[in-house]
């Protein structure tokens, strides 16, 4: 039993059914990042944690006790939502003091628990300002100690960062990070950018489409992708993918865009089916040209992008696209070979879209 | 209708929060509507003593009597006139201030006063300009050979009326128009004057349909006051004379109800205005609902 | 404009004052008769600078039987329109824009219906109502009891408060102000632990400060300067609102000639709080009209 335990969980609006039978378990102390693309559900499953939805079926339990009738304030939680939601005429600190005066703390109390939030976000000198008086990360931090403050069992996060520009952004991730382990808390938080998701998550939730895709650590979705959505979604190069079918001997790779490859793999279960290869830009290195050309990928360099530490090289044949990421300095141009490790690579039944 | 995000049960409360204004409401304003509508198709006796249903007989008398399609015909060119003036007036005065720069906060308090006034008062105030003995303009119009006399003249009552009724509604418009030609995006503007278009091409050619959803809305709303605004300064200025030259339907409403004693009539009269506002009302809000869907501002 | 022409600049002036002078016009000639005696007055023409009378006539016109009296009935007025009906329709909108309930369309459908309904419209049956407000409980009963209720408003503050209170522009404008609330006000608020109550009060009502001071202005030159309906249920001079009592010792357009310097005053005097109230809540007061129609 974790801290949060969500089972057979479903979502219908009307007649439409938007979440389909989710189990997940979050245990004390995890950082659990739920990453999808926009309309996939995730931001509808963290209000059903929250409250802010109806559950259609299944239940959610927060520290064993399921809350599917609980009302949000009784559920031990604290949101913070993407556009803060800071209430605009009260100043900072009676934004963060509004939940425990109407549960009618003593005023002793609210105004040392203010000054002990503010001073762990840093937030001391702007306590009697305006929301409209503070810059965007400003805010966010007001909205973070509004949910501190409630000591919360879990905090809520439904994608605090998309509204700050990229640098504010990267500052604010590691600043989550801090709190959350300062805090000893478990956090839950949404969002569609999968660099923010790998760097915060001890666990990560892919969703799409109303679906869990994968649950697991960021290492192992990135080395270990379960579907072709997790591939083509986890991973800031995007990932290079080949159509192609499995031979009858089980022992190559026969790929549409011509290349051949032995596998020493297996795949006798798998003779003849269709496939999906995916190989990431850096797990490709360049050789040279071979003499029988046939196991390695080839491609007529058309654009470089130069992305400071390395080189995103991309080339085309009659085939399609790919990219092949090498180091900053290195010179190429023309026709150009590829060539991958066994264990790089992705192989992915072309109709299941699963993992083989 | 109801916002996504909203609070369910409290029944009691809602009651509580609801029935003063229900209440109200249907007291002094529902069920009298559907009693004028009653009353429309009875006829009854002075004393109130009985009433007989009559069906549509008092709108045939109404609609046949030679008094209220007069009255109807004032009330047309009434309106329009006085629509049309403070319209142009307000819009011509909300595009020089959006122009100046300098003065802009005098000249807009010195046009804004105008709301505050009185119907009754405004009608007093041009009546000290123009009446016919001793007022200051009537002077002067009499000097230029006009031989003013809103007392004998049906014309120059209407006039009287028009220019009194007109200046009430001038600020309103004025500062409706000022709004919307202020919300018009300065970058439409530059790029039609990069493309070549003069300031008059500009005013017509991109301004003025910028601002045609307001215009709608304008247009309704001072028709809505032509309609009835305007019986206080009947009342206290002509008083639906000289022979019937200021009748309006408003004022019929008023007379035949209160003074000639004709409730059938007057509530016949009365449910042929409450299907016009309605039908204007119903107007305004499709062209606002329309205008919305396609997203213009 | 994009060019800059000191002509047009000009033009601009020029039309404005002229516009203006022409707007003010009435009202700088109300203030020069308030400042002349009758014979100045009545003098063809009239000066046109400032005499020393104002003092006099301010007087006289406050000496006039019941004056003051329907002075304070129109402060009485104005304010009670004000309040009743910014209170009513808060509350009304709030119910109808955040709570869920059966018969919400139907209530919804009352409040809109009435905008269509001014009071112009259905004067002679309002009236008897006013005259006794248990009159449709009495024909609705009547086939069964025998039941002759009786509650007078006419000559009443009540009276003439309500009727003007009972329409739904109010709530129309606060209906539209709390859809532009974002959702997640309300979420944040429900986390804290706020009720609808407590929502209403500490952040609904907070934020619709602008509206509130605009639909002041709006509501209290309305009932201010209310005349049909006061006229008509009002029958007592020491009832009538200033507006009305003004019209009344005015004979109009006709022969007699009226106290012009007085009457002058008294128009000056009866509109200096409207004017007031406008000028110094000008700002919201724009805000407030433009934003009604959004």
């Amino acid at each position: 039993m974790g801290m949060v335990d969500i089972r057979g969980v479903e979502k219908s609006y009307d007649d439409v059914k938007v979440i389909h039978g989710i189990n997940l378990s979050f245990a004390p102390n995890d950082f659990v990042v739920i990453l999808g693309p926009s309309g996939c559900g995730k931001s509808t499953l963290l209000r059903m944690i929250a409250g802010l939805e109806q559950i259609t079926a299944g239940e959610i339990a927060i520290d064993g006790r399921v809350v599917n009738k609980v009302e949000p304030r009784d559920r031990g939680i604290a949101m913070v939502f993407q556009n803060y939601a800071l209430y605009p005429h009260m100043s900072v600190r009676e934004n963060m003091s509004y939940g425990l005066k109407l549960a009618r703390v003593d005023k002793g109390t609210i105004d040392a628990k203010v000054r002990q939030v503010a001073e762990i976000l840093g937030l001391q000198a702007l306590l009697d300002r305006r929301p409209g008086q503070l810059s965007g990360g400003q805010r966010q931090r007001v909205a973070m100690g509004r949910a501190i403050i409630r000591e919360p069992k879990v905090f809520l996060f439904d994608e605090p960062l998309s509204n700050l520009d990229a640098k504010l952004r990267h500052q604010m991730r590691m600043e989550l990070k801090r709190l959350h382990l300062r805090l000893n808390a478990t956090s839950v938080l949404v969002t569609h950018d999968q660099v923010e998701a790998m760097s915060l998550a001890s666990q990560l939730v892919l969703m799409n489409a109303g679906v869990v895709e994968q649950v697991g650590t960021p290492t192992q979705i990135y080395n270990e992708p379960a579907t072709l959505f997790t591939a083509g979604f986890v991973g800031s190069l995007p990932m290079n993918f080949f159509p192609g079918c499995v031979n009858d001997g089980g022992n190559q790779l026969i790929l549409e865009n011509g290349t051949k490859l032995p596998m020493e793999r297996d795949l006798r279960a798998h003779a003849g089916k269709k496939i999906v290869l995916g190989i990431r830009p850096d797990a490709l290195r360049l050789v040279p040209s071979p003499s029988d050309g046939g196991q390695v990928f080839q491609g007529r360099l058309e654009l470089a992008e130069d992305l400071g530490s390395l080189r995103l090289l991309h080339l085309r044949n009659s085939g399609g696209g790919f990219a092949v990421a090498v180091a900053a300095d290195t010179a190429a141009e023309g026709t150009l070979h590829a060539a991958a490790n066994e264990r790089d690579l992705h192989l992915f039944d072309a109709v299941t879209e699963r993992r083989i | 209708m109801i916002k996504r995000v909203h609070f369910e049960g409290n029944t009691w409360l809602v009651t509580l929060l609801l029935l003063p204004q229900l209440l109200v409401l249907l007291v002094f304003a529902i069920l009298p509507a559907f009693q004028a509508i009653k009353q429309s198709v009875m006829m009854s006796d002075p004393f109130g003593q009985y009433a007989t249903f009559v069906g549509l007989e008092n709108f045939k008398a109404v609609l046949s009597q030679p008094e209220y399609l007069n009255s109807v015909w004032r009330t047309l060119i009434f309106t329009s006139a006085s629509t049309a003036l403070s319209m142009l007036a307000g819009l011509a005065f909300a595009v020089f201030v959006d122009h100046v720069i300098r003065g802009k906060s005098s000249y807009k308090t010195l046009l804004l006063w105008p709301y505050a006034i009185s119907p009754v008062v405004a009608g007093v105030l041009w009546l000290f300009l123009f009446h016919p003995l001793y007022g200051a303009v009537a002077l002067m119009l009499r000097q230029f050979g006009v031989d003013w006399n809103p007392l004998l003249e049906g014309s120059h009552a209407m006039l009287l009326v028009i220019v009194a009724a007109s200046w009430k509604q001038v600020t309103y418009n004025f500062v409706f128009f000022l709004a919307s030609l202020q919300a018009v995006p300065k970058s439409l503007i530059e790029a039609a004057a990069i493309d070549g278009a003069g300031p008059v091409r500009r005013l017509f050619n991109v301004v003025f349909p910028l601002i045609a959803p307001i215009t709608f809305f304008l247009l309704v709303i001072n028709v809505v006051h032509a309609f009835f605004d305007a019986f206080p300064i009947i009342d206290s200025l002509t008083k639906g004379g000289p022979a019937g030259a200021t009748d309006i339907m408003v004022y019929r409403v008023y007379y035949d109800g209160f003074v000639a004693q004709d409730l059938g009539g007057s509530s016949a009269q009365s449910v042929i205005l409450m299907l016009l506002v309605i039908a204007l009302t119903v107007i305004q809000f499709r062209y606002i609902e329309r205008k919305i869907k396609y997203g213009s501002k | 404009m994009v060019e800059r022409s000191p002509w047009f600049d000009a033009f601009c002036h020029l039309m404005l004052v002229l516009g203006v002078a022409a707007m003010c016009l009435p009202l700088y000639y109300a203030v020069i008769a308030a400042t002349h005696s009758l014979d100045d007055v009545l003098r063809v023409p009239m000066p046109l600078t400032p005499g020393k009378e104002l003092l006099n006539n301010i007087q006289t016109a406050l000496a006039q039987p019941d004056f003051v009296r329907q002075l304070i009935n129109s402060v009485i007025l104005a304010v009670g329109v004000t309040v009743v009906k910014i209170a009513a329709s808060f509350t009304a909108a709030f119910a109808v824009t955040y709570f869920n309930y059966r018969f919400r369309a139907l209530a919804f459908w009352m409040i809109f219906s009435t905008l269509m309904l001014p009071v112009e419209v259905r004067i002679v049956p309002t009236y008897e109502v006013a005259a006794n407000v248990f009159a449709p409980l009495n024909w609705l009963l009547g086939g069964m009891i025998e039941v002759d209720l009786q509650w007078n408003l006419l000559n009443t503050y009540t009276g003439l408060i309500m009727p003007l209170a009972a329409s739904a522009t109010g709530t129309f404008l606060f209906r539209q102000l709390f859809l532009t609330v974002p959702d997640e006000l309300l979420e944040a608020a429900k986390l804290d632990g706020a009720g609808p109550v407590q929502f209403a009060r500490d952040v609904l009502w907070p934020i619709s400060r602008t509206n509130v001071i605009a639909l002041t202005v709006i509501l209290f030159v309305y009932g201010w300067n209310q005349y049909l309906w006061p006229m008509l249920i009002i029958t007592e001079p020491s009832m009538l609102t200033s507006v009305v009592g003004l019209a009344k010792t005015l004979p109009g357009v006709s022969d007699s000639v009226p106290h012009w310097h007085t009457a002058m005053a008294s128009t000056l005097l009866i509109s200096l709080a409207p004017i007031l109230v406008v000028l110094v809540l000008q700002r919201w007061f724009v805000k407030g009209l433009v934003d009604a129609e959004k």
